[in-house]
């Protein structure tokens, strides 16, 4: 059994570790690029949004990899995500792909129907060694989340251009190649020593909260690498979900305390959003008015081209950024999506931030 | 003389002004772009020469548009800045006040909310009001009349046909439609208006609050039956600045003159520009599967930028102050 599963940002990197662990062969899709994009695009159907696009083109790619067996996430609720495993399926065996099929749906009820589809893929492994795995792909989640944070700060402030990057992709170099729980904090170490040698120049920074659907949020491919051009227009920007997070909410139903939760952002979404409305939309609500409070100069919201949930919440928006005072851009993506208007529309939205605050960046 | 050059370089037309010290006007060019951007800015410099007396010192320069990080190459800016807060900059110097900003060009339609001569809210075409300007071009063409003489035939209309405006095909499907209907010219032609003016305000315009002076500009805000029919829907007085069609290109001498406002020496490349050899290549890097599309300008045979790499391999292999626009 060679086990793939679609990229989602840096995802694989904990999937691959806690898969590995526990003995089972992976296939990690190469990069999500332009090429997975027309091959899903070719065959996926059109008013699909972007991420089942996406999805489909890393199992096609994953396949020619020698990839038989897909690790996919389910759901449930007004979001079509929610039957995106099954349907990605049938497109796939129409193509004359043989693939095998494990679902993860959320659990309803306590984390063992989670286990249970995780001892199905790795067979032997005692239920010990299971728990062991998924707390050791846990922990590097945690870790790269805490390494792009770090970079999130760095980027708007650093004197080179593009050293942040540059340390970035070397601190995940560090934790990538560990196999074993024992070796993490020692990579975690040389992983943050290396950033700490990012150089950098006191300067005003604007600070802009991201908000949306969560895997155009983590995919910088989806995204064309908002977080970098925001970091480069001296953005110091914040992620409303971290990979972390969103595993803590939603597979380990929020068993790890001390972490951002869903929670939060849903408590205050009330009165502008009331209720559940599928996907990240409630939340979407929610962390823009947090970020409000917190005093962030401006809230971008991010959203693959005809989502439901996110459509819902973009409509409640201008209401609240009037109310609170604070300004929003809603950015929609698929593969139609030019470069060259995203980075028309970021600057003017930096630009108007930086000349309300009286700042120059 | 001395004064500051601004720059727009747009999908539909290239448009320079030259502004003396004390912010006025002193020559405006509007040309087409054709697809050509870097021979259209060299003939607007050759015609801008031409028109400048010989002692002429640039103190600055600003290049705005979906072309300015190219003209600003070519060119030698001080200060490159985008379409929205150029148009902001200039219609709130030109025209004191101004609280709503309708922009409508040829590809891009945007709105504009100041308030206290900040922009506080702003929004551009997202999928269905793109390119109203080369639609309107285009119908023109198809209907055999000068595009300048499209908005004073529409005033003529006594009663609107009503359009479908969602998008261009169907407009003009419908359009056609009622032509075959037997309606009078005037009066579809009022009606085209009143459909993209309708769904200006339903897509760009969405959640705004247009409060007064609005200002009109961009190249559409030539058509007289267009501003007409803005004054309808939005029930108040529109205003139409002088130089609406060059608005890029002044609020880019603008923004110059502010960067520049502290000393220091322009990187203006010189109006020699316009006889230099520019070329614009490019390839496809096979680094990796993205496949990215690397643009690359040479002067006389030399690199003198790249971009359009997602990863930096190529963009960040020159020298930093030649990238650095």
């Amino acid at each position: 059994m060679k086990v793939t599963f679609p990229h989602m940002g840096h995802m694989w990197i904990c999937l691959a570790a806690m898969l590995e662990y526990l003995g089972v062969e992976v296939v990690v899709p190469p990069p999500t690029s332009k090429r997975t994009l027309t091959l899903g695009a070719r065959h996926a159907p059109e008013f699909a949004c972007l991420p089942l696009k996406l999805n489909l083109g890393n199992f096609i790619e994953a396949a020619e990899r020698g990839a038989d067996t897909i690790l996919m996430a389910g759901g449930c609720g007004p979001c079509r995500f929610g039957y995106y495993a099954q349907v990605e399926h049938a497109i796939l065996e129409d193509l004359g792909y043989n693939y095998r099929l494990v679902v993860m749906e959320p659990p309803q009820r306590h984390v063992g129907e989670l286990l249970s589809k995780i001892k199905y893929i790795t067979g032997h492994s005692s239920w010990w060694e299971v728990i062991r795995g998924i707390r050791f792909g846990y922990q590097k989640a945690r870790m790269v989340d805490e390494l792009e944070r770090q970079a999130h700060y760095l980027r708007p402030r650093e004197s080179h251009r593009g050293s942040t990057d540059k340390a970035f992709q070397r601190a995940l170099q560090e934790i990538i190649p560990v196999k074993h729980p024992r070796d993490l904090p020692k990579a975690a170490e040389r992983a943050r020593k290396i950033m700490a040698q990012v150089a950098i120049k006191p300067r005003p920074v604007l600070r802009v909260g991201i908000v949306g659907e969560i895997f155009t949020l983590l995919e910088p491919f989806a995204n064309h690498d908002l977080e970098r051009k925001l970091g480069y227009l001296g953005v110091q920007a914040d992620r409303s979900i971290y990979l972390s997070e969103w595993i803590n909410d939603h597979l380990f139903l929020g068993l790890v305390r001390g972490l951002r939760s869903r929670r939060e952002a849903c408590r205050a979404a009330p009165p502008y959003l009331n209720h559940f409305v599928g996907g990240h939309g409630q939340e979407t609500v929610g962390s823009t008015v947090i970020y409000a409070r917190q005093g962030y100069d401006g809230v971008i919201q991010l959203l693959p081209f005809t989502c439901m949930p996110e459509i819902v919440a973009h409509s409640v928006l201008p209401g609240l950024s009037n109310e609170l005072d604070i300004p929003t851009l809603t950015i929609t993506v698929d593969e139609q999506s030019g470069e060259a208007g995203l980075v028309t529309r970021l600057e003017a939205f930096v630009d108007l931030l930086a000349r309300k605050r009286g700042v120059v960046v | 003389m001395k004064g500051y050059l601004g720059i727009d370089v747009g999908s539909v037309s290239t448009n320079l002004v030259f502004m003396g010290e004390n912010g006025k006007i002193r020559e405006a060019i509007y040309l087409r772009t054709r697809g050509q951007p870097i021979f259209a800015l060299q003939e607007g410099l050759r015609q801008l020469a031409e028109r400048l007396p010989a002692n002429t010192v640039v103190r600055g320069v600003g290049t705005t548009g979906s072309g300015r990080y190219l003209a600003g190459i070519i060119a030698g800016a001080d200060v490159v800045k985008n379409e929205i807060t150029s148009h902001a900059v200039a219609a709130s110097t030109l025209v004191p006040g101004v609280q709503t900003i309708l922009e409508i060009g040829g590809q891009d339609s945007k709105i504009i909310i100041l308030r206290n001569g900040v922009v506080t809210d702003f929004a551009m075409n997202t999928v269905c009001a793109a390119g109203t300007g080369s639609f309107l071009d285009q119908q023109a063409a198809r209907l055999n009349i000068p595009i300048e003489d499209f908005g004073e035939l529409a005033l003529k209309s006594t009663v609107p046909v009503r359009i479908a405006g969602r998008c261009a095909v169907f407009a003009e499907s419908d359009m056609i439609h009622k032509q075959q209907m037997g309606y009078s010219l005037p009066d579809i032609l009022a009606g085209l208006c009143e459909a993209l003016v309708r769904n200006y305000l339903n897509n760009v315009g969405k959640g705004k609050e247009i409060l007064p002076p609005v200002v009109f500009q961009g190249g559409v805000a030539a058509n007289a039956g267009m501003r007409r029919a803005f004054e309808q829907a939005l029930g108040l007085e529109v205003h139409v600045p002088p130089h609406y069609n060059v608005m890029g290109a002044v609020g880019a001498a603008l923004l110059a003159r502010e960067k520049m406002a502290g000393g220091g020496t322009s990187r203006f490349r010189g109006f020699g520009v316009a006889k230099t050899r520019f070329k614009a290549g490019g390839f496809e890097c096979e680094g990796c599967p993205n496949l990215c599309e690397v643009v690359e300008i040479t002067r006389e045979g030399e690199v003198i930028a790249r971009w359009g790499d997602r990863c930096g391999r190529w963009s960040g292999s020159l020298g930093c102050q030649e990238n650095a626009v």
